[in-house]
Parts: structure tokens; sequence; C-alpha cells
């Protein structure tokens, strides 16, 4: 029952490596987009213009309705044919993940702006600075400041999520890890050797959010 | 220098905050707004430079309309300085940073030019040695003086003080009345809401009472306080004053 | 974009049965799963909070493990990886003769999943009744155990109505993820339709409907459950 035999991680250690890389990859990506993408509907959905706000609204709500391998799914179609040609599961996933993501970031964006003292808006208006600039040098950076434990953490929700990958066959860690065990018969080994990899991963970055969460409380 | 005319602005559709207000400022004088708590002075001192939008009436600034949809607010704000109650100084800058701030973004100047106004700023205002320090490790006293120097560092034609003492310490009310009774000497021209009769008093030369969206009084300090006309007033400063 | 529209295929058969079955499937697995997340994180939540130390330490493990590992790992890992690890008779019974087996699985894994974040919910209810509640409940006399049936507890649940039922309609999407593991729920059923019919536009469209339906109505439920349930003078922000 318990003769586990882990050589073969060291064996196929560089496919491995090659999957974590695009776990990694795959992860920085949707971040840096998402956070883009969801600033930009947190904006839309402050600003006093009623049909955009409306609009960014809806987005929010509708992706956070569905599934990510739905979501996943519908852009590993469309994509390909919107561009009218065939594209790599990479470039449809990305985009699965970045307009998935950006529904959730949006949310702890507008809630972090929200944290901002309306004072400091009208006192950056009354020196003269545009709406936009009053956003961009005093509300953003605080917003910003205020919401990083959870930006961080939401990131890491986010490197687990990429894992669903799966269900297209993008080889990520998962996905690399997946195919060593089935050519090799090594299924136990393989994923608890997986789960392993995440929790420390995972683990180590919440204490760090935990720990920088303490320093920003003080 | 600022003219309001028949100035109205409703909360939704039934709550009136501002009746009919009307009122005048000439350059280089000092006007002191007060009232009870809920009497709309802090609105209309914010509808001067638009960060109140009003339903109807007229508020020109040197002559610029500020209710004009062809107005450059912007540009207007900023020749206006305004002090908060609570300060707002822009807590993730350092102090010379936040007078720095509106000098380079609005006024377009070198940043070198703007740490000189920003420090010589600073000094006026009796912060000299703060000037690396963040908000928050100021006193309460050193934040809004700090908050006077960023508006200055515009270098406004007038000023506006929206209860500028009223969330400090009582210890630290007379260090910032201190440099607002400079700023009236230099001849700023200047409108502020405020409890402090004590600076009405001294350095205002007309004191306006408003009551429920009202301008109710509107007087030199000395017929103020000698006479006030209206049964209103008298009650307000006889609440105020006698303790 | 180069595309035949078929709308009709979602109303022929036999798709429009497995759109219909899949949503069965997937309803399935999102109350059930919820059964186990939201009593195995309740008990969690209050041994998370509780005054013994080694009930804390064994609830805050527990949340450790299972929120550091991706929900799909852990769904292998209890399809793959536990059946091998169990003594052989038991082995062979969770293999072959267990009933619905990736269903299942897929409720355990899922459920089990849920309950880490089930208790940080109770958790940081508790929380916001305040200690002050707790010692006047021990004030009068009451147990440890009292003072959670009848006054934490009731007034952790009223407070955390919003973020259970956000916690739900997760579960309700991660049921999604039992398509792995060959249960052929709603996502599952869409992507079948696709396969056949390449008709993908017209399938995908019929689930992300059939979701957004669901939770919309969940969420519009939960606000008047939240509204009906608060206290008199509390302030309740209505369902997430």
């Amino acid at each position: 029952m318990f003769d586990l035999d882990f050589s073969v991680i060291p064996a196929n250690s560089s496919l491995l490596w090659e999957g974590m890389k695009m776990t990694f990859l795959l992860t920085g990506l949707a971040i840096v987009g998402g956070i883009v993408l969801g600033t930009f509907l947190a904006l839309l959905r402050i600003a006093k213009v009623p049909v955009l706000a409306q609009i960014a609204a809806a987005y929010v709500n509708f992706f956070r309705s569905l599934p990510l391998i739905l979501v996943i799914f519908w852009l590993f179609f469309l994509v390909p044919l919107i561009l009218g040609r065939p594209v790599g599961a990479f470039s449809s996933v990305l985009v699965a993940f970045i307009m998935f993501e950006a529904a959730y970031y949006s949310e702890i964006i507008r809630a972090g702006i929200n944290s901002v003292r309306p004072g400091q808006l009208a006192a950056a208006r009354a020196i003269g600075l545009t709406y936009g600039q009053s956003m961009r040098y005093i509300v953003l950076p605080q917003a910003f400041r205020a919401m990083t434990p959870i930006l961080l953490t939401q990131a890491i929700i986010l490197f687990q999520d990429t894992s669903l990958v799966y269900v297209v066959g993008l080889r990520d860690f998962l996905v690399s890890a997946e195919i060593v065990a089935n050519r090799d018969q090594k299924l136990v080994e393989m994923f608890l050797f997986v789960a392993v990899v995440y929790f420390t991963f995972c683990f180590v970055a919440s204490m760090g959010v935990r720990f920088l969460q303490k320093r920003l409380a003080t | 220098m600022i003219e309001m005319k028949s100035v109205n602005k409703w909360y939704g559709k039934t709550f009136q905050v501002l009746k009919d207000c009307s009122l005048s400022v000439a350059k280089g004088e000092v006007i002191v707004v007060c009232g009870p708590s809920g009497s709309g002075k802090s609105t209309l001192i914010k509808t001067v430079n638009g960060l109140e939008p009003i339903n109807s009436g007229e508020i020109t600034v040197a002559g610029t309309s500020i209710t004009a949809k062809s107005t450059n607010l912007d540009r207007m704000r900023s020749k206006i300085g305004m002090v908060f109650q609570n300060f707002e100084l822009f807590p993730h800058m350092n102090v010379t940073e936040n007078i720095k701030l509106g000098q380079i973004k609005v006024l377009g100047r070198r940043p070198a030019e703007a740490e000189t106004k920003a420090l010589a700023l600073l000094d006026r205002v009796g912060l000299a040695e703060q000037a690396s320090k963040y908000p928050s490790q100021l006193s309460g006293g050193q934040q809004q003086r700090v908050a006077i120097a960023r508006g200055l560092a515009m270098e406004p034609m007038a000023m506006l003080f929206d209860e500028p003492t009223s969330a400090l310490d009582p210890e630290m009310i007379n260090e910032v009345l201190d440099v607002m009774v400079g700023l009236a000497k230099d001849g700023m021209t200047m409108m502020v809401v405020t409890h402090e009769m004590g600076f009405a008093r001294k350095v205002a030369d007309r004191v306006v009472f408003m009551d429920h969206g009202e301008i109710v009084e509107d007087a030199t300090s000395t017929d103020f306080f000698g006479s006030p006309r209206s049964e209103r007033a008298q009650e307000f400063l006889s609440k105020i004053l006698n303790h | 974009m180069n595309y035949n529209w078929d709308w009709g295929v979602l109303l022929r058969d036999p798709y429009l049965g497995w759109i219909i079955e899949g949503l069965g499937w997937t309803l399935a697995i999102s109350l059930l799963a919820w059964i186990i997340a939201f009593s195995l994180g309740s008990a969690l939540g209050v041994f998370r909070t509780a005054s013994s130390p080694v009930l804390r330490a064994l609830a805050t493990t527990y949340v450790e493990i299972f929120r550091n590992i991706p929900l799909l790992v852990q769904l292998f890992l209890w399809y793959f990886v536990f059946p091998e690890l169990l003594p052989e008779d038991w082995s062979r019974w969770v293999k072959r003769d267990m009933p619905f087996p990736a269903l299942t699985t897929a409720v355990v894994a899922i459920g089990l999943y849920t309950a880490s974040r089930v208790c940080e919910q109770v958790r940081s209810g508790i929380e916001a009744v305040g200690p002050g509640q707790r010692q006047a409940g021990r004030a009068i006399g009451m147990t440890e155990v009292q003072v959670y049936r009848y006054i934490l507890l009731p007034n952790a649940y009223r407070i955390i109505i919003p973020p259970l039922t956000s916690e739900f309609l997760t579960i309700f999407k991660q049921s999604s993820l039992a398509l792995t593991i060959g249960v052929v729920e709603l996502t599952a059923m869409t992507r079948q339709i696709e396969e056949y019919t390449f008709q993908g536009f017209e399938a995908f469209t019929a689930a992300t409907i059939v979701y957004s339906l669901v939770t919309f109505t969940v969420m519009a439920i939960m606000r008047q459950v939240d509204r009906r349930t608060a206290l008199p003078g509390t302030f309740s922000k209505g369902a997430a």
C-alpha cells in the first residue's frame, strides 16, 4: 500500500519545471491584465455617467455569476472564431482569465476607492487638479495601498485557479504532472507532489500577506 | 472679488440647503460666516469654488462665472485656495510633496521651483523643520497649517476656510488662527466659516449669519457684535458667547 | 466571423434533455456539497474561536491545508490518490462498489474545500458579535456551549448571510470542476453539445443563461431572507 516511489519526480524535473513556468507566466499576465481591466471597470462604476456605470456593473455581475471553466470554454471557442484562424490554447485561456479576474479585481478596487475619504477628492479638486489627475495622484495611490493585502490574496486564488487550464490541456504544472503520472503509472506520487508544491507556495505567500497586513495596520 | 446672486440649492427634491443667498466679498476683505450646525454655511462656501454645484443663481469670482458651462472650473479652483475642516492632506505624500503637487501638475512649475516655494511657505507657517514628515506624524494644528500652505502655494486670489479649527484640540486652535490673522493683515481676500468669534471680532470686516439655508444677517463686525438685528442671531450669539 | 447560426439546436432532441439533466447534476452536487460545507464549516468556525487551544489549532490547520491547495488538485487527490491509501477492502469498495463514485467524490471534495471557507466566514461573524457578548453570557452563568448556541451563533449567522450566500454561489459555480473526473454536469453537457453539433455559440449561451439565472435568483431570495432575519435597528448590507 505505501510502497511509494518518488524518484519519478527528479527524473522528470525539467518537464515539471516547464509546466511550472507556464503556471507562473499565466498567473503573472492574468494578474497584470486583470488589475488593469479591473481598475478601468471600477473607475467606470464610480463615474457620474449612469450608462457607463451600469455597463460596468452588468459586466462585473455577469462574469461573477459564471463558472471559470465555462468562461475558459467560451474563449477557447470564441477567440479562434473571431480571429478567423486557429490560435494556441494559451492566448484564449489568457483572455479568459483576464476577463474573468477583472470582474473580481474591479470589486476589490472599487471597495478600495470607496475607502478613501471623499474629502480627499474634494481637496484635490480644490487645488485645481482635474478629476483624472485627482484619481491618479490622490485617490488611486491611497486605494491601492489600502487594498494591497486583498489584491495579493486574490493573486493567490488566481494562482490556484490557473490549474483549471487542465480542461483545455494547456501544459501548466498540473497537466505536466499528470502527463508524467499517466505515462509512468505514478498517479499517487505525482498528485501528492503537486499538492505539496501548491500548498507550499500558497501557504508561504498567505503568511507573507498576513505579515504585510499587520505592518499596514500599525 | 466674490459675487453670489440668489443662489439656491436643493438636496434631492424636497430639502433646500441654500435659499436665495446673495453675498459679495470685496478684494482684501475678510468675511466670517457663522450660524448653527446645519444652517448651510459649509455648503455655501463650497459653492464658491464649485465643489458643490448649485441649482439656480449666479456666482462669479474675479468676474469669471463659476456656474457657466464654458468656465474651466479646474483653472478657477487653482486660483481659489481652500482649507478643510479635516485638513485633507494627502496621507501618502510628505508635507513638501503635498505642497508641491498642485504647483507641478496644475501650474506646470518645475519641481525645483515648487520645492523652493513649498519650503518658503512652510517657513511662513512656522513648520520649516517638518518638511519631510508625513501628515500622520504631525499634530492637528500642524496639519492644518500645512493645508494652508498648500492652498497658498497656488498663489490664490482668495482663500476659503471651511471650519478650519473645529476638528482641533483647544490648545492648537490659536496656532492656526495666528496664521490666518497674518494672512488677513497681508491683505488676502478671505471667506471663513467658523465659530471662533474672537477671530471674527479681531479681523473680520463683515460677519454673515446663516440659519436654515438663509443669510439672515450681513453686517460689519462692529454692528454684528454690538447690536445684531435679528432675533435668531441674538440667540445664537448668546448661546455661543455666554460660557 | 464565419458561423452558421442554429438556435433551434437547443430545443432539439436530445440536446434540450441534456441541458436539463446537466442542470440537475449541477444542482445535486451544489446542494449536497453545501450541506457538508455548512455543517463542517460551522463546527470549524466555532472551534476556531473556542477557548481550547487544541480545538483552535485543529481548525486552523484544517483551514490552511484546504484553502492552500487548488480545488482541482484536491479533487484529483480524493479521486485518484485517496483510494490507494486505504486498506485493500475499503479501497475496492470506494473504487468499484460505491454508488455514483465520481459524483460522490466531487460532493465530498467540494464540500470539504468549501468548509474551510465557511469556517472563516463563521469565525469573522462570531468575532463581529464581539467579546462583550461572550462575557455577558458567561457572566449570567452559561457554559461555553450555551454561549455559542444561544448568543454568538444566532447573531453571527445573521451577520454573515451575505457572505454565506456568495459561498453557496461559489459552490454552484465550482461544481463545474466535477466534469474533470467525468460527472456530466451542466458545463460538460454544453461542451458535449458543442462537440456533437459544432454549435458552440448556442450551447455555451444556454449554459451562461442558466448559470446567471440561478445566481441572480438565489441572490434575490437571499436578499429577502437577509431583510426578514435582520434584527430591528441593526444595519444590514444586503446579499453580496
